[in-house]
């Protein structure tokens, strides 16, 4: 896979990636963040821009497998590598069991702050498939949610994972 | 069938107002607590969480147009300023700019009794100044600091005991400070001059800010002589008298739509100004456009719960309340009202004697919105702090204290019969489940040597018995399904799934053959969704309108199978024909394309009768006491509400409130530097909203007892009732534990440690 270049700009220029498991090519400054590369170019509105400074997490997306806040990514940083966003998770018309538990649980209110939160599950239950109560809260613990539905996030993710493993 | 009007008071808010209900033939008897309901009351997932968990649920800042238009505004950097002349000129250069608005060019359209958007004087820092109009909204975000503007600046003040004082800078033509609400009960100086004990203090709480995950925000599309608007909002309705107000063209051309809304709590209530603006950048630029605030002007010009100081007296004669007093000071901001915090003290207790004032104070800072039960937040915070006190002086438990003041079932407001109250049963479960038999007067030893640890409670009233007018119809297809329209709104709640089990309940089809679709004014009104008053305002009329709908397809049967329409009834979406069942898709392809449209308007509540719902929060938790933290360890949250539709969504609402509570008492303080008035922490790092880390356990209980006087499905409402109690009962555990009072909130780790050092 191509390395980012180090140095580019100043204007617009053509950056690839893999979305969902599409290759897309984007025509983009230098300064355009993944986010709005996401919501406004790609037609991806799931992530949510909430802050726009990387304190809120309603915008983390998977890059590489690592979940980051897409608002503090630039796009022309993702050439090469591999994205995920909440739009590519359920495949087949099958939800993720992130997907599944989160509706089950009742782990959202306004529903804003969700692409996040499952996007942050997901990504722990790759690396740990059994995790703690407090390892989820450890992995959401940089996604806010203003409705309070901390309590039936951590359930969820517990729920998935509990799924996961009687499989 | 004919329509009746209606006339009838409401509550909303702690307000009484007549309303006018348009209402057809006979309301339908409540289903009581021995109803045989197999949807309603139950356990369902939302409807729409398929949406929520995709990406899929479009909110208003997902709408990306052809062509679109972004806007940013210039915003007043001086708390009071004459704005004397503006040159956009160096704006309009920069390539990708298509217009900038702003005092001298915008087309006049009266806003909130003002007759500008663009105010000649701008009073807080964050008044709007000027608008651009741009490809991109980067470009538009450029442009905004090249807007040249001379501006001379004023005196101000931004604080709110500043503004009351004398000497303070009158920003208002009649003084800072004006009465906003009153009562009296009882004879209140008698009362205090013969008790034998008498406490008194001052209470104080913080500005809190909404942080609505989903900003504020607006796209228009003006085609043709139709203005469509898509905005987050708590009333498609009230964004459409907004528009109409401002730009003078009739209902017709006027359609509002909010599908998904990330969160409003109370702030969303109608049309802002950048609705306006989108809408008149729209008209005059033949594109749509997008207004959405960025965080940093969302927490400065998009309203906030006041920050209050709050004096009570409270005095004991024979181990009663005998008397209480309770004035209020609320800072208004540039808002035009203020709540009333000492709406709990009216009427939550049973005190014979009543005195209470409130006043609104005007300053420098952006305006006020409602925000989660405005007034009863604040207001319990110092009420039921003064009740706790008092019970110590007097050597009582502050929660055998409460129960002599809360047994009676008549209103001590209007002497009205309570329709119901179950406050004394929230007490016993909310004791049992806590362990409140553990509390001592004097606190325990905590976990470690230097933690201390307290119980702490507090009571909760609020209205909630919604109210008309509220209409809905139900459409049933040829084919057994069912769709529910109402323009009514989800602000996060849960309104399509509740609303869908009472038409599925009485229809007598299943959940998932109705659809909900909701948030459109081309659809029947339904009111505000705020003052929780969604549930208890909608569900009767969509129950009403399905049982329309299926008075209807009976008929339609009846001539069909050719039997007598009493001979039918309709069961797990088939029709019953002695014994024998058909499917109702059946039955109606016969007929085509034939749509049954069944109409519910909801009647007024019974005037004779007080609604109110009721709760109680207890608290465990302990402090640091070389810190100065706080750990909540425990909340256990009772709520008297009526009948529960959903329990799984009535719990997530319960906890929502409660953490919302915490931030209000633990961490949440917008935080103003008086020399600029600007407000240094409106972003989500500097102002502490709760993480999943601050979060402890919480147990939810209902009573869930139908109400089936206030309405036919017996449902109260719950939006606000689960953040009235818990500041007060986590300040009332924290005087437990340390044996000294921290009286504003937040009671952060400085206030704490303040308080300890005070103490020696």
């Amino acid at each position: 896979m191509a390395k980012a270049p180090d140095f580019v700009g100043p204007g617009a220029l053509d950056v690839s990636f893999t979305v969902n498991g599409d290759g897309v090519r984007v025509h983009v400054p230098p300064h355009r963040t993944l986010l709005d590369t996401l919501r406004e170019t790609l037609g991806l509105t799931g992530a949510k821009r909430v802050c726009d400074e990387g304190n809120c997490g309603a915008c983390t997306v998977l890059v590489d497998g690592t979940p980051v806040y897409s608002c503090m990514t630039l796009a022309v940083a993702c050439a090469g590598q591999v994205i995920e966003t909440v739009e590519g998770l359920a495949s087949n018309g099958e939800l993720h069991p992130v997907q599944r538990a989160f509706i089950d649980h009742d782990a959202y209110q306004c529903g804003f702050c969700t692409p996040g939160q499952i996007m942050s599950c997901v990504a722990l239950l790759r690396r740990d498939p059994s995790p703690s109560a407090d390892d989820v809260m450890r992995a959401v613990s940089g996604n806010l949610c203003r409705c309070g539905a901390y309590p039936n996030i951590v359930n969820a993710a517990l729920g998935a994972a509990k799924k996961r493993t009687k499989r | 069938m004919s329509i009746r009007v209606v006339k009838t008071q409401s509550e909303f808010e702690g307000e009484i107002s007549e309303e006018i209900a348009l209402v057809q033939g006979k309301d339908l008897k409540a289903w009581g607590a021995a109803a045989d309901l197999s949807i309603v009351g139950k356990r369902h997932p939302r409807i729409d969480g398929i949406a929520r968990v995709t990406g899929r649920a479009m909110y208003t800042q997902d709408l990306y147009l052809p062509g679109m238009l972004h806007v940013r505004l210039l915003r007043s950097p001086y708390p009071r300023a004459q704005v004397q002349r503006i040159d956009a000129s160096r704006a309009l250069a920069l390539p990708g700019v298509r217009a900038v608005l702003h005092r001298f060019n915008a087309p006049k359209a009266p806003f909130r009794g003002e007759d500008t958007i663009f105010r000649e004087e701008v009073r807080f820092v964050g008044d709007e100044v000027a608008a651009v109009a741009a490809d991109r909204e980067e470009t538009a975000a450029e442009a905004v600091r090249l807007i040249d503007v001379d501006y001379e600046v004023l005196p101000f003040v931004v604080d709110l005991e500043e503004a009351m004082d004398e000497g303070a800078p009158r920003i208002e033509a009649n003084g800072n400070v004006s009465e906003s609400g009153k009562y009296e009960r009882g004879d209140v100086t008698r009362a205090f001059a013969s008790a034998n004990t008498v406490v008194e203090q001052t209470y104080r709480t913080s500005t809190q800010l909404h942080n609505s995950l989903e900003t504020h925000g607006a796209v228009a599309t003006w085609d043709g002589d139709e203005l469509v608007v898509h905005e987050s909002t708590q009333h498609v309705f009230g964004v459409r008298a907004g528009l109409q107000n401002a730009l003078k063209i009739p209902f017709s051309s006027i359609r509002v739509i909010c599908d998904y809304m990330g969160g409003g709590f109370g702030s969303k209530g109608g049309a802002g100004k950048y609705t306006i603006i989108a809408a008149l950048f729209a008209r005059q630029l033949g594109a749509p456009v997008r207004c959405i605030l960025t965080r940093d002007e969302e927490n400065v010009a998009a309203g906030n719960r006041s920050a209050t100081v709050q004096k009570i007296r409270i005095a004991a004669a024979r181990k009663r309340i005998v008397a209480i007093e309770h004035l209020s000071w609320s800072n208004s901001g540039q808002g035009k009202w203020v709540a009333n915090p000492p709406g709990p003290t009216n009427g939550l207790y049973d005190i014979p004697n009543v005195r209470t004032r409130s006043y609104r104070v005007v300053t420098n800072m952006g305006f006020l919105a409602s925000f989660r039960a405005p007034g009863y937040v604040e207001g319990t915070f110092a009420l039921d702090q003064s009740i706790d006190e008092l019970a110590l002086r007097i050597g009582l438990d502050p929660l055998e204290l409460r129960r002599k003041h809360a047994g009676r079932m008549t209103d001590p407001q209007t002497g009205k019969r309570y329709s119901l109250k179950r406050l004394a049963q929230c007490y016993d479960i909310g004791a049992t489940e806590i362990g409140w038999q553990h509390r001592r007067p004097e606190g325990l030893r905590g976990s470690a040597p230097h933690r201390r640890r307290g119980y702490g409670m507090a009571s909760q009233l609020w209205g909630g018995s919604g109210l008309p007018p509220a209409y809905a119809t139900v459409h049933l297809n040829p084919d057994g399904t069912v769709v529910v329209r109402s323009g009514t709104q989800d602000i996060g709640t849960g309104t399509r799934t509740v609303l869908a089990q009472v038409v599925a309940e009485e229809l007598g089809v299943t959940l998932k053959d109705v659809r909900v679709e909701i948030g459109d004014t081309n659809d029947q009104y339904a009111p505000i969704s705020a003052g929780s008053l969604t549930v208890a305002s909608l569900t009767p009329a969509v129950r009403l309108a399905a049982a329309d709908a299926r008075s209807q397809l009976l008929d339609v049967a009846a001539g069909l199978l050719e039997v007598r329409a009493s001979e039918l009834r309709v069961q797990g979406g088939s029709v019953i024909s002695h014994g024998r069942r058909t499917p109702l898709g059946e039955i109606l392809k016969q007929v085509d394309n034939y749509t049954v449209v069944g109409k519910g308007s909801r009647f007024p509540n019974p005037e004779d009768v007080s609604l109110k719902t009721f709760g109680a929060h207890f608290v465990q938790l302990e402090v640091d006491v070389r810190t100065g933290e706080v750990f909540v360890e425990h909340v256990v949250a009772v709520h008297d509400i009526g009948r529960v539709v959903n329990p799984l969504l009535a719990a997530s609402q319960v906890e929502g409130g409660v953490i919302q509570g915490l931030g209000f008492v633990l961490s949440e303080e917008r935080v103003v530097d008086r020399p600029t008035g600007r407000v240094v922490n409106g972003n989500l790092e500097g102002y502490k909203v709760p993480t999943v880390r601050d979060v402890p356990k919480i147990t939810v209980r209902f009573i869930d007892d139908p109400d089936t006087k206030a309405n036919n499905v017996g449902a109260k409402g719950l939006g606000e009732p689960p953040i009235i109690p818990l500041p007060a009962a986590v300040a009332n555990a924290v005087a437990n534990a340390i044996g000294v009072r921290v009286r504003t909130a937040p009671i952060t780790r400085a206030r704490v440690l303040e308080a300890l050092a005070l103490r020696r």
